[in-house]
Protein backbone atom coordinates (compact mmCIF):
# COMPACT_ATOMS: atom_id res chain seq x y z
CA UNK A 1 0.00 0.00 0.00
CA UNK A 2 1.34 3.84 -0.69
CA UNK A 3 1.41 6.64 1.65
CA UNK A 4 -0.73 9.63 1.02
CA UNK A 5 1.03 12.73 1.20
CA UNK A 6 0.64 13.26 4.38
CA UNK A 7 1.76 9.98 5.39
CA UNK A 8 4.60 10.59 3.43
CA UNK A 9 6.02 13.67 5.39
CA UNK A 10 5.16 12.16 8.82
CA UNK A 11 7.07 9.37 7.86
CA UNK A 12 10.69 10.89 7.12
CA UNK A 13 9.94 13.54 9.99
CA UNK A 14 10.12 10.10 12.29
CA UNK A 15 13.12 8.68 10.62
CA UNK A 16 10.59 5.73 9.02
CA UNK A 17 9.97 4.34 6.02
CA UNK A 18 6.53 3.43 6.21
CA UNK A 19 3.59 4.95 8.59
CA UNK A 20 -0.04 3.42 8.35
CA UNK A 21 -3.14 5.70 10.09
CA UNK A 22 -3.30 5.17 13.55
CA UNK A 23 0.14 4.56 14.13
CA UNK A 24 1.47 7.33 17.24
CA UNK A 25 4.65 8.66 16.22
CA UNK A 26 7.23 10.93 17.46
CA UNK A 27 7.91 13.56 14.45
CA UNK A 28 10.68 16.40 14.08
CA UNK A 29 9.11 19.36 13.74
CA UNK A 30 10.36 21.79 11.57
CA UNK A 31 8.69 25.16 12.95
CA UNK A 32 6.99 25.58 16.45
CA UNK A 33 4.20 28.69 16.45
CA UNK A 34 2.35 30.19 19.58
CA UNK A 35 0.97 33.68 19.91
CA UNK A 36 -0.08 36.34 23.17
CA UNK A 37 -2.68 33.66 24.27
CA UNK A 38 -1.38 30.37 24.12
CA UNK A 39 2.37 31.08 24.47
CA UNK A 40 2.04 32.54 28.25
CA UNK A 41 1.07 28.94 28.98
CA UNK A 42 3.59 27.17 26.55
CA UNK A 43 6.07 29.32 28.51
CA UNK A 44 5.13 28.68 31.76
CA UNK A 45 5.11 24.75 31.11
CA UNK A 46 8.78 25.33 29.59
CA UNK A 47 10.09 26.20 32.62
CA UNK A 48 8.69 23.60 34.67
CA UNK A 49 11.06 21.33 31.85
CA UNK A 50 13.96 23.28 33.10
CA UNK A 51 15.58 23.03 30.00
CA UNK A 52 18.60 25.61 29.40
CA UNK A 53 17.77 26.31 26.38
CA UNK A 54 15.70 25.45 23.78
CA UNK A 55 15.94 23.23 20.60
CA UNK A 56 16.41 25.89 18.01
CA UNK A 57 16.66 29.35 18.26
CA UNK A 58 15.23 29.65 14.52
CA UNK A 59 12.84 27.27 14.78
CA UNK A 60 10.26 29.34 17.07
CA UNK A 61 8.05 31.93 16.12
CA UNK A 62 6.56 34.03 18.61
CA UNK A 63 3.82 36.23 16.94
CA UNK A 64 1.25 38.40 19.31
CA UNK A 65 -1.49 38.71 17.41
CA UNK A 66 -5.22 38.20 19.03
CA UNK A 67 -4.93 41.33 21.44
CA UNK A 68 -2.44 43.36 20.02
CA UNK A 69 -1.72 46.74 19.92
CA UNK A 70 -2.69 45.64 23.31
CA UNK A 71 -5.93 46.28 24.48
CA UNK A 72 -5.95 46.60 28.03
CA UNK A 73 -3.12 45.52 31.12
CA UNK A 74 -4.01 41.77 31.29
CA UNK A 75 -2.96 41.08 27.53
CA UNK A 76 -0.18 43.66 27.71
CA UNK A 77 1.15 41.68 30.65
CA UNK A 78 0.85 38.24 28.69
CA UNK A 79 2.86 40.16 25.65
CA UNK A 80 5.35 41.04 27.89
CA UNK A 81 5.80 37.55 29.07
CA UNK A 82 6.27 36.35 25.51
CA UNK A 83 8.65 39.57 24.39
CA UNK A 84 10.99 38.72 27.78
CA UNK A 85 11.38 34.99 26.74
CA UNK A 86 11.77 35.77 23.23
CA UNK A 87 14.94 38.04 24.84
CA UNK A 88 16.03 35.63 27.29
CA UNK A 89 16.14 32.56 24.86
CA UNK A 90 17.02 34.75 22.16
CA UNK A 91 14.59 33.60 19.29
CA UNK A 92 14.94 34.49 16.12
CA UNK A 93 11.56 35.00 14.97
CA UNK A 94 9.39 37.10 17.12
CA UNK A 95 7.11 39.68 15.71
CA UNK A 96 6.55 42.85 17.55
CA UNK A 97 3.70 45.39 16.70
CA UNK A 98 4.96 47.05 13.22
CA UNK A 99 6.11 44.01 12.39
CA UNK A 100 3.59 41.41 13.15
CA UNK A 101 0.55 40.33 11.08
CA UNK A 102 -2.02 38.12 11.95
CA UNK A 103 0.10 34.50 12.45
CA UNK A 104 -1.17 32.70 9.09
CA UNK A 105 -1.20 35.27 7.17
CA UNK A 106 2.33 36.33 8.10
CA UNK A 107 4.75 32.51 8.36
CA UNK A 108 3.95 31.69 5.02
CA UNK A 109 4.76 35.50 3.88
CA UNK A 110 7.90 35.52 5.49
CA UNK A 111 8.84 32.32 3.70
CA UNK A 112 9.14 30.14 7.50
CA UNK A 113 7.11 27.08 6.15
CA UNK A 114 8.23 25.41 2.73
CA UNK A 115 6.69 22.43 1.26
CA UNK A 116 7.31 18.92 2.79
CA UNK A 117 7.66 20.69 6.40
CA UNK A 118 6.00 19.48 9.53
CA UNK A 119 5.25 22.35 11.55
CA UNK A 120 3.03 22.50 14.46
CA UNK A 121 1.48 25.49 16.30
CA UNK A 122 -0.94 26.45 19.30
CA UNK A 123 -3.12 27.56 17.77
CA UNK A 124 -5.78 25.47 15.74
CA UNK A 125 -5.74 27.61 12.29
CA UNK A 126 -1.87 26.26 12.10
CA UNK A 127 -3.70 24.28 9.60
CA UNK A 128 -3.09 26.72 7.00
CA UNK A 129 0.29 25.97 5.65
CA UNK A 130 -1.10 22.45 4.49
CA UNK A 131 -1.53 24.86 1.29
CA UNK A 132 2.15 24.67 0.70
CA UNK A 133 2.23 21.27 0.74
CA UNK A 134 3.48 21.10 4.25
CA UNK A 135 1.95 18.92 6.92
CA UNK A 136 0.73 21.49 9.63
CA UNK A 137 -1.69 20.90 12.73
CA UNK A 138 -2.92 23.22 16.22
CA UNK A 139 -2.02 22.27 19.52
CA UNK A 140 -1.90 23.23 22.89
CA UNK A 141 0.24 25.21 24.97
CA UNK A 142 1.53 22.24 26.56
CA UNK A 143 2.50 20.29 23.08
CA UNK A 144 4.08 23.19 21.94
CA UNK A 145 6.23 23.73 25.09
CA UNK A 146 7.73 20.26 24.76
CA UNK A 147 8.48 21.10 21.33
CA UNK A 148 10.24 24.31 22.07
CA UNK A 149 12.25 21.99 24.55
CA UNK A 150 12.77 19.10 22.48
CA UNK A 151 12.19 19.64 18.84
CA UNK A 152 9.38 16.53 18.91
CA UNK A 153 5.65 15.96 18.97
CA UNK A 154 3.64 13.23 19.21
CA UNK A 155 1.16 12.08 16.84
CA UNK A 156 -1.33 10.04 15.57
CA UNK A 157 -1.37 9.37 12.10
CA UNK A 158 -4.51 10.64 10.54
CA UNK A 159 -6.42 8.10 7.74
CA UNK A 160 -6.81 10.54 4.98
CA UNK A 161 -9.87 12.04 3.37
CA UNK A 162 -9.59 12.89 -0.06
CA UNK A 163 -11.87 16.00 -1.78
CA UNK A 164 -12.12 16.61 -5.35
CA UNK A 165 -13.22 19.49 -6.99
CA UNK A 166 -14.26 19.22 -10.50
CA UNK A 167 -15.36 21.81 -12.91
CA UNK A 168 -15.15 25.48 -13.79
CA UNK A 169 -15.33 27.97 -10.65
CA UNK A 170 -18.21 30.34 -11.28
CA UNK A 171 -17.34 34.19 -11.15
CA UNK A 172 -17.57 35.39 -7.25
CA UNK A 173 -16.57 31.50 -6.26
CA UNK A 174 -13.65 31.04 -4.73
CA UNK A 175 -11.62 29.24 -1.91
CA UNK A 176 -13.81 30.45 0.98
CA UNK A 177 -16.76 29.11 -0.53
CA UNK A 178 -15.43 25.63 -1.95
CA UNK A 179 -14.67 24.90 2.06
CA UNK A 180 -17.83 26.72 3.35
CA UNK A 181 -19.57 24.08 1.01
CA UNK A 182 -17.35 21.21 1.87
CA UNK A 183 -18.16 21.70 5.85
CA UNK A 184 -21.91 22.05 5.46
CA UNK A 185 -21.63 18.85 3.47
CA UNK A 186 -19.51 16.52 5.87
CA UNK A 187 -20.33 18.82 8.96
CA UNK A 188 -18.14 20.33 11.76
CA UNK A 189 -17.20 17.26 12.77
CA UNK A 190 -16.68 14.98 9.16
CA UNK A 191 -13.23 14.73 9.05
CA UNK A 192 -12.74 14.36 13.04
CA UNK A 193 -9.20 13.25 13.22
CA UNK A 194 -8.09 12.98 9.37
CA UNK A 195 -6.52 14.80 6.95
CA UNK A 196 -8.42 16.49 4.64
CA UNK A 197 -6.48 16.69 1.06
CA UNK A 198 -7.95 18.86 -1.96
CA UNK A 199 -7.57 17.85 -5.58
CA UNK A 200 -9.31 18.70 -8.92
CA UNK A 201 -9.26 21.03 -11.71
CA UNK A 202 -10.98 23.16 -9.89
CA UNK A 203 -8.32 23.73 -6.74
CA UNK A 204 -5.93 24.09 -9.01
CA UNK A 205 -7.20 27.40 -10.42
CA UNK A 206 -7.10 28.91 -7.11
CA UNK A 207 -4.78 31.43 -6.57
CA UNK A 208 -2.24 30.67 -3.32
CA UNK A 209 -4.56 32.93 -1.10
CA UNK A 210 -7.50 30.85 -2.11
CA UNK A 211 -5.83 27.79 -1.16
CA UNK A 212 -4.47 29.42 2.22
CA UNK A 213 -8.22 29.90 3.01
CA UNK A 214 -9.74 26.15 2.46
CA UNK A 215 -6.53 24.84 4.34
CA UNK A 216 -7.29 27.10 7.20
CA UNK A 217 -10.71 25.99 7.46
CA UNK A 218 -10.18 22.33 7.83
CA UNK A 219 -10.14 22.53 11.44
CA UNK A 220 -13.67 23.69 10.89
CA UNK A 221 -14.30 20.50 9.71
CA UNK A 222 -12.48 18.56 12.97
CA UNK A 223 -9.34 18.06 10.38
CA UNK A 224 -5.92 17.26 11.84
CA UNK A 225 -4.39 19.01 8.62
CA UNK A 226 -5.56 20.17 5.30
CA UNK A 227 -3.05 19.39 2.39
CA UNK A 228 -2.58 20.49 -1.14
CA UNK A 229 -0.14 18.93 -3.52
CA UNK A 230 3.07 21.21 -4.60
CA UNK A 231 2.56 23.09 -8.52
CA UNK A 232 4.00 26.15 -9.87
CA UNK A 233 2.21 28.38 -8.15
CA UNK A 234 3.31 26.95 -4.83
CA UNK A 235 7.26 26.99 -6.12
CA UNK A 236 6.70 30.67 -7.12
CA UNK A 237 5.01 31.28 -4.25
CA UNK A 238 7.88 29.76 -1.90
CA UNK A 239 10.96 30.97 -4.38
CA UNK A 240 12.53 33.97 -2.75
CA UNK A 241 10.50 33.63 0.51
CA UNK A 242 11.66 30.11 1.57
CA UNK A 243 14.46 30.54 4.90
CA UNK A 244 15.24 27.06 4.61
CA UNK A 245 15.97 24.27 1.98
CA UNK A 246 12.95 22.15 1.70
CA UNK A 247 11.22 18.95 -0.16
CA UNK A 248 8.41 18.60 -2.49
CA UNK A 249 6.44 15.14 -1.73
CA UNK A 250 4.02 13.71 -4.01
CA UNK A 251 2.33 11.26 -2.56
CA UNK A 252 1.53 7.71 -3.94
CA UNK A 253 -0.77 6.89 -6.96
CA UNK A 254 -1.76 3.49 -4.77
CA UNK A 255 -2.15 5.38 -1.44
CA UNK A 256 -5.28 4.88 0.77
CA UNK A 257 -8.05 7.00 1.80
CA UNK A 258 -10.75 6.67 3.96
CA UNK A 259 -13.04 8.39 1.66
CA UNK A 260 -13.56 10.00 -1.67
CA UNK A 261 -15.25 13.16 -1.79
CA UNK A 262 -16.35 14.31 -5.67
CA UNK A 263 -18.15 17.94 -6.03
CA UNK A 264 -19.06 19.61 -9.24
CA UNK A 265 -18.71 23.48 -8.34
CA UNK A 266 -19.51 24.43 -11.76
CA UNK A 267 -23.38 25.72 -10.30
CA UNK A 268 -22.16 26.70 -6.96
CA UNK A 269 -23.19 29.78 -5.52
CA UNK A 270 -21.23 31.99 -3.17
CA UNK A 271 -21.85 30.49 0.10
CA UNK A 272 -22.75 31.69 3.37
CA UNK A 273 -22.82 29.85 7.28
CA UNK A 274 -25.63 30.78 8.93
CA UNK A 275 -25.42 31.05 12.77
CA UNK A 276 -23.70 29.53 14.80
CA UNK A 277 -21.82 26.46 13.18
CA UNK A 278 -19.72 26.91 10.18
CA UNK A 279 -21.46 23.97 8.40
CA UNK A 280 -24.66 26.07 8.24
CA UNK A 281 -23.69 27.17 4.64
CA UNK A 282 -26.00 27.53 2.10
CA UNK A 283 -26.40 29.10 -1.17
CA UNK A 284 -26.35 33.55 -0.50
CA UNK A 285 -29.66 33.69 -2.62
CA UNK A 286 -31.12 31.62 0.53
CA UNK A 287 -29.69 34.63 3.14
CA UNK A 288 -31.20 37.31 1.00
CA UNK A 289 -33.04 40.53 3.22
CA UNK A 290 -31.38 39.48 6.50
CA UNK A 291 -30.31 42.43 7.29
CA UNK A 292 -26.68 43.07 9.48
CA UNK A 293 -24.91 46.28 11.55
CA UNK A 294 -21.44 45.43 10.98
CA UNK A 295 -18.93 43.81 8.09
CA UNK A 296 -15.68 42.13 8.83
CA UNK A 297 -13.00 41.91 6.12
CA UNK A 298 -9.90 40.44 7.44
CA UNK A 299 -8.47 37.65 9.36
CA UNK A 300 -6.30 34.80 8.69
CA UNK A 301 -8.92 33.03 6.79
CA UNK A 302 -9.34 36.65 4.38
CA UNK A 303 -6.83 39.04 5.42
CA UNK A 304 -4.80 38.87 2.46
CA UNK A 305 -4.54 40.63 -1.09
CA UNK A 306 -6.51 39.09 -3.03
CA UNK A 307 -9.12 39.10 -0.58
CA UNK A 308 -8.85 42.93 -0.43
CA UNK A 309 -9.08 43.36 -3.59
CA UNK A 310 -11.59 41.49 -4.15
CA UNK A 311 -13.84 43.42 -1.63
CA UNK A 312 -12.56 46.39 -3.52
CA UNK A 313 -13.93 45.76 -6.63
CA UNK A 314 -17.25 45.53 -5.10
CA UNK A 315 -16.66 48.81 -2.86
CA UNK A 316 -15.75 50.60 -5.97
CA UNK A 317 -17.58 53.69 -6.39
CA UNK A 318 -20.44 52.25 -3.57
CA UNK A 319 -20.67 53.58 -0.32
CA UNK A 320 -21.28 51.62 2.83
CA UNK A 321 -25.26 51.80 4.04
CA UNK A 322 -26.19 53.77 6.36
CA UNK A 323 -26.89 50.88 9.23
CA UNK A 324 -23.34 49.31 8.64
CA UNK A 325 -19.95 49.30 10.29
CA UNK A 326 -17.62 48.02 7.92
CA UNK A 327 -14.32 47.36 9.21
CA UNK A 328 -11.21 45.97 7.28
CA UNK A 329 -8.49 44.54 8.43
CA UNK A 330 -5.38 43.83 6.30
CA UNK A 331 -3.46 40.69 7.53
CA UNK A 332 0.09 41.79 7.75
CA UNK A 333 2.26 44.83 7.14
CA UNK A 334 2.69 43.42 3.85
CA UNK A 335 -0.97 42.99 2.86
CA UNK A 336 -1.30 46.51 4.19
CA UNK A 337 1.68 48.28 2.06
CA UNK A 338 0.66 46.78 -1.32
CA UNK A 339 -3.03 47.36 -0.58
CA UNK A 340 -2.19 51.09 -0.12
CA UNK A 341 0.34 51.12 -3.07
CA UNK A 342 -2.74 49.30 -5.25
CA UNK A 343 -5.10 52.66 -4.38
CA UNK A 344 -7.21 49.73 -2.43
CA UNK A 345 -7.11 52.31 0.83
CA UNK A 346 -8.90 54.47 -1.13
CA UNK A 347 -12.01 52.88 -2.38
CA UNK A 348 -12.05 51.78 1.40
CA UNK A 349 -12.20 54.96 2.43
CA UNK A 350 -14.22 56.18 -0.14
CA UNK A 351 -16.98 53.60 0.91
CA UNK A 352 -16.94 54.38 4.42
CA UNK A 353 -14.76 51.31 5.93
CA UNK A 354 -12.45 51.67 8.70
CA UNK A 355 -9.04 49.99 8.16
CA UNK A 356 -6.85 48.53 11.09
CA UNK A 357 -3.11 47.82 11.71
CA UNK A 358 -3.22 43.95 11.22
CA UNK A 359 -4.79 42.19 14.34
CA UNK A 360 -6.86 39.08 15.11
CA UNK A 361 -8.88 41.79 16.64
CA UNK A 362 -13.25 40.77 16.06
CA UNK A 363 -12.30 37.46 14.77
CA UNK A 364 -12.02 35.80 18.67
CA UNK A 365 -14.25 38.58 20.14
CA UNK A 366 -11.23 39.94 21.26
CA UNK A 367 -11.38 44.09 20.37
CA UNK A 368 -11.81 46.48 17.43
CA UNK A 369 -15.52 45.79 16.41
CA UNK A 370 -17.28 43.82 19.27
CA UNK A 371 -21.02 42.94 18.80
CA UNK A 372 -23.57 44.32 21.02
CA UNK A 373 -26.74 42.02 22.18
CA UNK A 374 -28.94 41.35 19.11
CA UNK A 375 -26.57 42.59 16.61
CA UNK A 376 -25.35 40.72 13.26
CA UNK A 377 -22.49 40.66 11.42
CA UNK A 378 -21.21 38.96 8.06
CA UNK A 379 -17.17 38.54 8.53
CA UNK A 380 -14.92 36.38 6.46
CA UNK A 381 -13.43 35.12 9.57
CA UNK A 382 -13.75 31.01 10.11
CA UNK A 383 -15.81 30.91 13.44
CA UNK A 384 -19.69 31.75 13.80
CA UNK A 385 -20.18 30.04 17.32
CA UNK A 386 -22.25 31.19 19.79
CA UNK A 387 -20.42 34.82 21.51
CA UNK A 388 -17.64 34.46 19.14
CA UNK A 389 -17.47 38.22 18.12
CA UNK A 390 -18.66 39.50 21.32
CA UNK A 391 -22.26 39.08 23.01
CA UNK A 392 -23.79 35.68 23.42
CA UNK A 393 -26.79 37.45 21.56
CA UNK A 394 -25.06 38.43 18.51
CA UNK A 395 -24.72 36.12 15.56
CA UNK A 396 -21.64 36.21 12.70
CA UNK A 397 -22.77 35.20 9.18
CA UNK A 398 -19.20 33.55 7.42
CA UNK A 399 -18.68 34.31 4.10
CA UNK A 400 -16.37 35.17 1.57
CA UNK A 401 -14.74 39.03 1.06
CA UNK A 402 -16.94 39.60 -2.11
CA UNK A 403 -20.34 38.79 -0.11
CA UNK A 404 -19.35 40.43 2.65
CA UNK A 405 -18.41 43.95 1.06
CA UNK A 406 -21.46 43.54 -1.16
CA UNK A 407 -23.71 42.75 2.69
CA UNK A 408 -21.62 46.13 3.46
CA UNK A 409 -23.54 48.06 0.72
CA UNK A 410 -26.45 46.59 0.76
CA UNK A 411 -27.51 46.46 4.42
CA UNK A 412 -28.18 43.16 3.94
CA UNK A 413 -26.80 39.60 3.19
CA UNK A 414 -26.14 40.01 -0.47
CA UNK A 415 -24.64 38.85 -4.03
CA UNK A 416 -21.76 41.27 -5.58
CA UNK A 417 -23.48 41.49 -8.71
CA UNK A 418 -26.83 43.07 -6.89
CA UNK A 419 -24.18 45.99 -5.85
CA UNK A 420 -21.34 46.32 -8.53
CA UNK A 421 -20.58 49.00 -10.37
CA UNK A 422 -18.85 48.46 -13.18
CA UNK B 1 -8.42 5.10 39.85
CA UNK B 2 -12.42 5.59 40.73
CA UNK B 3 -13.98 8.55 40.36
CA UNK B 4 -17.86 9.02 41.42
CA UNK B 5 -19.83 12.17 40.51
CA UNK B 6 -23.32 13.94 39.80
CA UNK B 7 -23.28 14.46 36.37
CA UNK B 8 -23.69 18.30 33.77
CA UNK B 9 -25.38 17.37 30.69
CA UNK B 10 -24.09 19.29 27.48
CA UNK B 11 -25.36 18.82 23.98
CA UNK B 12 -23.04 18.45 21.12
CA UNK B 13 -20.28 20.20 19.18
CA UNK B 14 -19.72 22.37 22.50
CA UNK B 15 -16.76 24.53 21.27
CA UNK B 16 -13.99 25.73 23.19
CA UNK B 17 -15.74 29.85 23.32
CA UNK B 18 -18.38 28.18 24.98
CA UNK B 19 -16.02 26.28 27.63
CA UNK B 20 -14.12 29.71 28.20
CA UNK B 21 -15.15 32.66 25.76
CA UNK B 22 -11.94 34.65 23.79
CA UNK B 23 -12.90 37.70 26.07
CA UNK B 24 -11.30 35.86 29.11
CA UNK B 25 -8.53 35.14 27.40
CA UNK B 26 -6.43 37.88 28.65
CA UNK B 27 -5.38 35.60 31.61
CA UNK B 28 -4.06 32.27 32.03
CA UNK B 29 -5.18 31.85 35.83
CA UNK B 30 -7.08 28.92 36.48
CA UNK B 31 -9.00 30.37 39.23
CA UNK B 32 -10.18 33.20 36.96
CA UNK B 33 -10.87 30.68 34.13
CA UNK B 34 -12.78 28.37 36.28
CA UNK B 35 -15.02 31.70 37.06
CA UNK B 36 -16.36 31.69 33.58
CA UNK B 37 -15.96 27.99 32.93
CA UNK B 38 -19.15 27.30 30.46
CA UNK B 39 -20.65 30.60 30.90
CA UNK B 40 -22.09 31.36 27.50
CA UNK B 41 -23.60 27.70 27.42
CA UNK B 42 -24.46 27.89 30.80
CA UNK B 43 -24.04 31.30 32.83
CA UNK B 44 -25.00 29.61 36.14
CA UNK B 45 -23.03 26.43 35.46
CA UNK B 46 -19.63 27.90 37.48
CA UNK B 47 -21.70 29.11 40.52
CA UNK B 48 -23.04 25.76 40.55
CA UNK B 49 -20.71 23.14 40.01
CA UNK B 50 -18.77 20.98 43.07
CA UNK B 51 -15.70 19.73 43.22
CA UNK B 52 -15.70 16.08 41.73
CA UNK B 53 -18.70 16.57 39.48
CA UNK B 54 -18.55 15.24 35.82
CA UNK B 55 -19.87 16.68 32.30
CA UNK B 56 -21.47 14.19 30.07
CA UNK B 57 -21.55 15.50 26.52
CA UNK B 58 -22.80 14.43 23.05
CA UNK B 59 -19.70 14.60 20.24
CA UNK B 60 -17.38 17.03 19.09
CA UNK B 61 -17.05 18.20 22.63
CA UNK B 62 -14.16 21.02 22.61
CA UNK B 63 -14.16 21.94 18.92
CA UNK B 64 -12.94 25.15 17.62
CA UNK B 65 -10.09 26.42 18.91
CA UNK B 66 -6.58 25.29 20.61
CA UNK B 67 -6.87 26.98 23.69
CA UNK B 68 -5.66 24.91 26.40
CA UNK B 69 -7.59 27.12 29.03
CA UNK B 70 -10.65 25.27 27.97
CA UNK B 71 -9.65 22.30 29.76
CA UNK B 72 -7.53 23.92 32.26
CA UNK B 73 -11.23 26.27 33.24
CA UNK B 74 -12.59 22.38 33.31
CA UNK B 75 -10.18 21.50 35.38
CA UNK B 76 -9.87 24.19 37.96
CA UNK B 77 -13.61 24.26 38.27
CA UNK B 78 -13.59 21.13 40.15
CA UNK B 79 -14.77 18.53 36.98
CA UNK B 80 -12.91 15.10 37.62
CA UNK B 81 -13.82 14.12 34.48
CA UNK B 82 -15.17 14.74 30.69
CA UNK B 83 -17.26 12.03 29.41
CA UNK B 84 -18.11 12.59 25.44
CA UNK B 85 -19.70 10.65 22.53
CA UNK B 86 -16.53 11.89 20.74
CA UNK B 87 -13.94 14.56 21.38
CA UNK B 88 -12.55 17.31 18.88
CA UNK B 89 -8.66 16.03 18.39
CA UNK B 90 -6.91 19.14 19.98
CA UNK B 91 -9.22 19.24 23.03
CA UNK B 92 -8.54 15.82 23.29
CA UNK B 93 -4.72 15.90 23.64
CA UNK B 94 -4.61 18.64 25.63
CA UNK B 95 -6.77 17.05 28.10
CA UNK B 96 -4.57 14.35 28.32
CA UNK B 97 -1.21 16.55 27.87
CA UNK B 98 -2.15 18.66 31.42
CA UNK B 99 -4.37 15.73 32.96
CA UNK B 100 -7.70 15.79 32.81
CA UNK B 101 -9.64 12.45 32.81
CA UNK B 102 -11.43 12.52 29.74
CA UNK B 103 -13.38 9.26 28.30
CA UNK B 104 -14.96 8.54 24.42
CA UNK B 105 -18.51 6.81 24.87
CA UNK B 106 -21.09 6.79 22.33
CA UNK B 107 -23.29 4.87 25.25
CA UNK B 108 -22.54 6.47 27.98
CA UNK B 109 -23.22 10.07 26.34
CA UNK B 110 -26.95 8.81 25.08
CA UNK B 111 -27.69 7.07 28.20
CA UNK B 112 -26.66 9.53 31.15
CA UNK B 113 -28.80 12.39 32.22
CA UNK B 114 -28.40 16.06 34.03
CA UNK B 115 -28.23 14.96 37.99
CA UNK B 116 -27.76 11.25 37.36
CA UNK B 117 -24.50 9.93 39.52
CA UNK B 118 -21.99 8.24 37.84
CA UNK B 119 -19.14 6.34 38.93
CA UNK B 120 -16.17 6.15 36.51
CA UNK B 121 -13.13 3.78 36.43
CA UNK B 122 -10.23 5.34 34.74
CA UNK B 123 -8.24 2.07 34.41
CA UNK B 124 -10.77 0.08 33.00
CA UNK B 125 -12.83 2.80 31.36
CA UNK B 126 -15.96 1.30 32.72
CA UNK B 127 -18.72 3.87 33.28
CA UNK B 128 -21.22 2.57 35.80
CA UNK B 129 -24.53 4.93 35.86
CA UNK B 130 -25.51 4.67 39.62
CA UNK B 131 -28.83 6.04 39.05
CA UNK B 132 -30.04 3.87 36.96
CA UNK B 133 -28.01 0.72 36.99
CA UNK B 134 -26.56 0.73 33.47
CA UNK B 135 -22.66 0.56 32.37
CA UNK B 136 -21.11 1.21 29.70
CA UNK B 137 -17.93 0.83 28.71
CA UNK B 138 -15.27 3.30 27.00
CA UNK B 139 -12.47 3.00 24.59
CA UNK B 140 -9.19 2.18 26.99
CA UNK B 141 -6.18 4.79 26.45
CA UNK B 142 -3.40 3.30 23.98
CA UNK B 143 -0.19 2.31 25.66
CA UNK B 144 1.02 5.52 25.25
CA UNK B 145 -1.03 7.66 26.46
CA UNK B 146 -1.70 5.85 29.49
CA UNK B 147 2.13 6.33 30.07
CA UNK B 148 1.71 10.21 29.78
CA UNK B 149 -1.07 9.98 32.08
CA UNK B 150 1.04 7.96 34.61
CA UNK B 151 3.45 10.29 34.08
CA UNK B 152 1.33 12.93 34.82
CA UNK B 153 1.08 14.69 31.51
CA UNK B 154 3.30 15.65 29.05
CA UNK B 155 5.55 18.04 30.98
CA UNK B 156 6.94 15.33 33.13
CA UNK B 157 7.69 13.22 30.94
CA UNK B 158 9.30 15.10 28.66
CA UNK B 159 11.49 16.46 31.59
CA UNK B 160 12.93 12.80 32.29
CA UNK B 161 14.53 12.97 29.05
CA UNK B 162 15.22 17.03 28.17
CA UNK B 163 18.89 17.24 29.25
CA UNK B 164 19.14 20.20 31.81
CA UNK B 165 22.81 21.42 30.69
S1 LIG C 1 -7.61 35.65 12.83
FE1 LIG C 1 -9.11 34.64 14.14
S2 LIG C 1 -8.97 32.48 13.68
FE2 LIG C 1 -7.16 33.46 12.81
S3 LIG C 1 -5.57 33.23 14.40
FE3 LIG C 1 -6.60 35.19 14.74
S4 LIG C 1 -8.25 34.75 16.19
FE4 LIG C 1 -7.57 32.81 15.36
Amino acid sequence: MGMTITEQILAAHAGKEYVEPGELIFANVDLVLGNDITAPVAIREFRKIGAKQVFDRERIALVPDHFTPNKDIKSAEQVREVREFAREFGIVHFFEVGEMGVEHCLLPEKGLVGPGDLVIGADSHTCTYGALGAFSTGVGSTDMAAAIATGKVWLKVPETIRFNYHGKLPKWVGGKDLILYTIGCIGVDGALYSAMEFGGEAVAELSMDGRFTMANMAIEAGGKNGIFFVDEKTLAYVEGRAVRPFKVYTGDSNARYAKVYEFDVTKLEPQVAFPHLPEKARGVSEAAGITIDQVVIGSCTNGRIEDLREAAQVLRGNHVNKNVRLIIIPGTQEVYRQAMREGLFEIFLDAGAAISTPTCGPCLGGHMGILAKGERAVATTNRNFVGRMGHPESEVYLAGPAVAAASAVKGEIAHPEEVIKA
Amino acid sequence: MKLTGRVWRFGDDVDTDLIIPARYLNTSDPKELAAHCMEDADPSFAGKVQPGDIIVAGKNFGCGSSREHAPIAIKAAGVACVIGATFARIFYRNAINIGLPILESPEASSGIEEGHQVEVDLETGTIKNLTTGESYSAKPFPPFMQELIAAGGLIPYVSRTVGRE
